[in-house]
């Protein structure tokens, strides 16, 4: 067991957990973001640098702080070790800056992206963003292409998290779309355009933290924020046939995962699961959802008494700086 | 005239058969290595002899050998990265060319020190007609016992294999190397584990830089403390520097580490001076990834001493006045040469060859090109110079690989020192955008 203080709060964990998780273990705010990292997916994180956080002290025996920020979701823990996230004004710049990059050559298309509501570059540009670009050139664009009859990407939107690169290593048979190119060239694809025809190869929509890979049976049918998300399962002969209904009224507009505060699914779903079991008739409702994602569909807690929930739910949270107390 | 380890023999006709490397005392330190000296005092050798890697980092070779984790029963792995790619350098392609058995005898001593019963020379996939060179000398150091299997008659094996890397800048950083290696795409993994314990194929695994490798021999065949000898301080021994831009005698130069600057660049031995007898603006002592320094700073130190070719010398004053020796490629630029416009080559180069894999470097590279281009053709806005500095810095230290700072560091260091020129290309687009415009207002206070 090592012992870690984060952000001023103690925590015990496991050896080789990573800072990320121990920070995850506490919860709440002092949680760093992340964009590329997720738990399910072997050697996912990394990339995207929105978790470093500063380590002041190395461990008991080294106290050493490291010479630069490290990124918390693959930096494993130490015995004694000293994290700083939200309390260090560093950290927070080059998060600011690290977003800043990030939304560059996103296409900020919010508005008419499927993704909006519950997307993590959103909720992390609300929260760590500035509000005018410094940017001033054309940014990058691609056009969309189809990856089959239920998955379209777009890669104007990517952010290269690789998640769904490692999903599709992990979890499915044979992966036909990767990274190609190089740089800011660099690009999600299947080479020739190819289908991603596999059973599972629907999560990939449900690992990406933005709006470039997404559902054709669900594109423009509704925002988030008007649909109610439910538990419900049914017998899978592929998978556990465990997930979350997003539904409006009687239909079913939409089948994800279900997925934890940081959008990590806790089981992945067969695409039949997932694309083809529109009916309430198909499945056995367990009770609402439970969503608590920092994004406007939190507000949608149709299990909480109407009254309390406030109309802005969720201010941006690190605006407000303050320590953690007791 | 300085000791020549590297470059001895390097002009003798028909260095590059084993023959004639044999007759001018090639392949002595893998006899004397094998034969008479166990792994370890190898290594303790190299240890003494202060000999640091001569890819840039300039971490001493020896402590990085002991770091090699030696678990049993699992390969261990020496891969030279010859991938040389870095804008000024050129050393390691010279040398390869004409001796390549010096680079082959350095691969056979060092892997015995390290325990390794297969290596690799990793080589830039430009320098084909190199890997010919280098494949018909292992064929010939096999042919004579040299490789294979039970070396010398010393129950020894080794294979050296070459491997063409597929061109890119990204691959010369030793994880994305070994990435490359395996066959994969040539991202640079996350850190730790270090290559020394989880490197090529999940195995300890040691990456050096050719001329590391190359001056293994030297060391075993005279002693580590032979070595420590020459150079200074904790800069031990010679150093091949590839000198270019406008001198009268660009090349590569073997020195011993501590020769100064000023004699490098104006001495006949070497550079001999300035082409044309024109006057020295800046000069980036390093290879183009380390900061950019203008005259008065690359001759003396911030303090007033005399600036050495040595690794301390050169970083004195951090980078606030100072540089890196880098992996010596040392270009230098006269009075007609525009900062601004080479700043741009530069940031084209680094967002051309980031790998895209990390965010700082994808989108940051591209971002400082594309504003240096604006200024660079007279389009730049006053507070363009606030951004990059603020984008570099953005960049610097937040990747996962130093490609990021790499990038960074000569836009930094250019607006640090010459930020009057990158004032004047925005105020006055129409005169710096016509063909060999140079801004001459710092000159006088730069110069020495």
């Amino acid at each position: 067991m090592a012992k870690i203080t984060f952000d001023g709060i103690e925590v015990e964990v496991e050896d080789g957990t990573t800072i990320l998780q121990a920070a995850r273990k506490i919860g709440g705010d002092v949680v760093p973001p992340a964009m590329c990292f997720y738990t399910p997916l072997k050697g996912s994180g990394g990339k995207c640098r929105v978790c470093l956080v500063k380590v002041t002290q190395g461990s008991a025996r080294d106290p050493r702080p490291m010479p630069k920020l490290v990124a918390s979701c693959i930096t494993p823990v130490q015995d004694g070790m000293v994290v700083e996230n939200t309390t260090n004004e560093d950290v927070l710049n080059a998060r600011k800056g690290i977003v800043e990059m990030l939304l560059i050559n996103h296409p900020l298309d919010c508005p008419v992206c499927d993704q909006a509501g519950e997307c993590d570059l959103q909720n992390l540009s609300y929260e760590h963003g500035v509000s005018a670009t410094r940017y001033e050139e054309p940014r990058r664009t691609f056009d969309k292409v189809d990856l089959g009859p239920y998955i379209q990407l777009h890669m104007t939107r990517c952010i290269l998290c690789y998640r769904c690169v490692y999903t599709a290593d992990q979890i499915t048979d044979k992966r036909v779309h990767g990274v190609l190119g190089r740089g800011d060239a660099a690009e999600i694809g299947t080479y020739i355009e190819n289908v991603i025809d596999n059973d599972f190869s629907g999560n990939v929509i449900d690992v990406c933290p933005v709006g470039a890979l997404t559902d054709k049976t669900w594109r423009f049918k509704n925002r988030v924020w008007f649909t109610k998300p439910m538990n419900a399962h049914r017998d899978c002969p592929t998978c556990s046939g465990k997930v979350t209904l997003w539904g409006r009224g009687d239909t079913v507009l939409r089948v994800t995962a279900r997925k934890d505060e940081y959008a990590e699914v806790e089981e992945f779903i067969c695409n039949t699961c997932r694309f083809d079991k529109k009916e309430m008739s198909d499945w056995t409702i367990e009770g609402p959802r439970h969503i608590d994602r920092g994004s406007v569909i939190s507000a949608n807690h149709y299990e909480l008494p109407v009254v309390n929930v406030p109309i802005v739910p969720n201010l941006p949270k690190s605006t407000v700086k303050k320590m953690p107390t007791e | 005239m300085g000791i020549k380890i590297l470059t001895e023999h390097i002009n003798v006709p028909g260095i590059e058969t084993l023959e004639v490397y044999r007759k001018h005392g090639g392949y002595r330190s893998v006899e004397k290595a094998i034969k008479t000296m166990t792994p370890d005092e190898v290594v303790e050798e190299v240890k003494t002899s202060g000999l640091r890697g001569r890819g840039g980092a300039g971490f001493p070779a020896g402590m990085k050998w002991s770091f090699l984790a030696k678990p049993e029963g699992v390969p261990r792995y020496l891969v030279c990265n010859a991938d040389e790619s870095e804008p000024g350098t050129f050393k390691d392609r010279v040398f390869m060319e004409k001796n390549p058995h010096a680079l082959v005898e350095g691969m056979i001593t060092s892997s015995y020190a390290l325990g390794a019963n297969t290596s690799y020379i990793y080589i830039r996939g430009e320098l084909l007609f190199i890997l010919r060179i280098l494949e018909k000398a292992i064929a010939e150091a096999y042919a004579a016992g040299l490789l294979g299997k039970n070396i010398l008659g010393s129950g020894y094996d080794l294979d050296l294999h070459v491997a063409p890397g597929g061109g890119a800048y990204i691959c010369g950083e030793e994880t994305a190397l070994l990435e490359s290696l395996e066959g994969k795409r040539g991202n640079p993994r996350n850190k730790p584990p270090f290559p020394a314990v989880k490197g090529l194929f999940q195995s300890p695994t040691v990456v050096n830089n050719v001329e590391t490798i190359a001056s293994v021999p030297w060391i075993v065949n005279n002693s580590g403390a032979e070595y420590a000898k020459i150079g200074i301080g904790r800069s031990t021994g010679t150093k091949l520097i590839s000198a270019s831009g406008n001198i009268n005698r660009p090349g590569v130069y073997e020195i011993e580490l501590g020769v100064p600057v000023e004699e490098f660049i104006y001495s006949d031995e070497y550079c001999g001076g300035i082409w044309k007898g024109k006057q020295l603006k800046a000069v980036v002592p390093g290879g183009s990834s380390v900061p950019i320094l203008p005259a008065n700073l690359i001759m003396k130190t911030a303090a007033g001493e005399d600036r050495l070719m040595t690794y301390e010398s050169l970083s004195d004053g951090g980078f606030v006045s100072g540089s890196m020796l880098g992996s010596g490629a040392f270009i230098v630029f006269d009075e007609d040469q525009c900062i601004v416009r080479n700043t741009w080559n530069y940031a084209r180069f680094y967002h051309h060859e980031s790998c895209g894999q990390c965010s700082p470097c994808r989108e940051g590279t591209g971002w400082m090109e594309r504003v240096l281009h604006r200024i660079e053709h007279g389009h730049g806005h006053q507070q363009d110079i606030d951004l990059l500095v603020s984008v570099a810095k953005q960049i610097e230290g937040n990747t996962i690989c130093p490609l990021g700072d790499a990038a960074a560091w000569p836009v930094a260091s250019a607006i640090r020192h010459f930020r009057e020129e990158f004032e004047w290309h925005i105020k006055h687009p129409q005169e710096a955008i016509a063909p060999g415009a140079v801004y001459r207002g710092q000159l006088a206070a730069t110069t020495v």
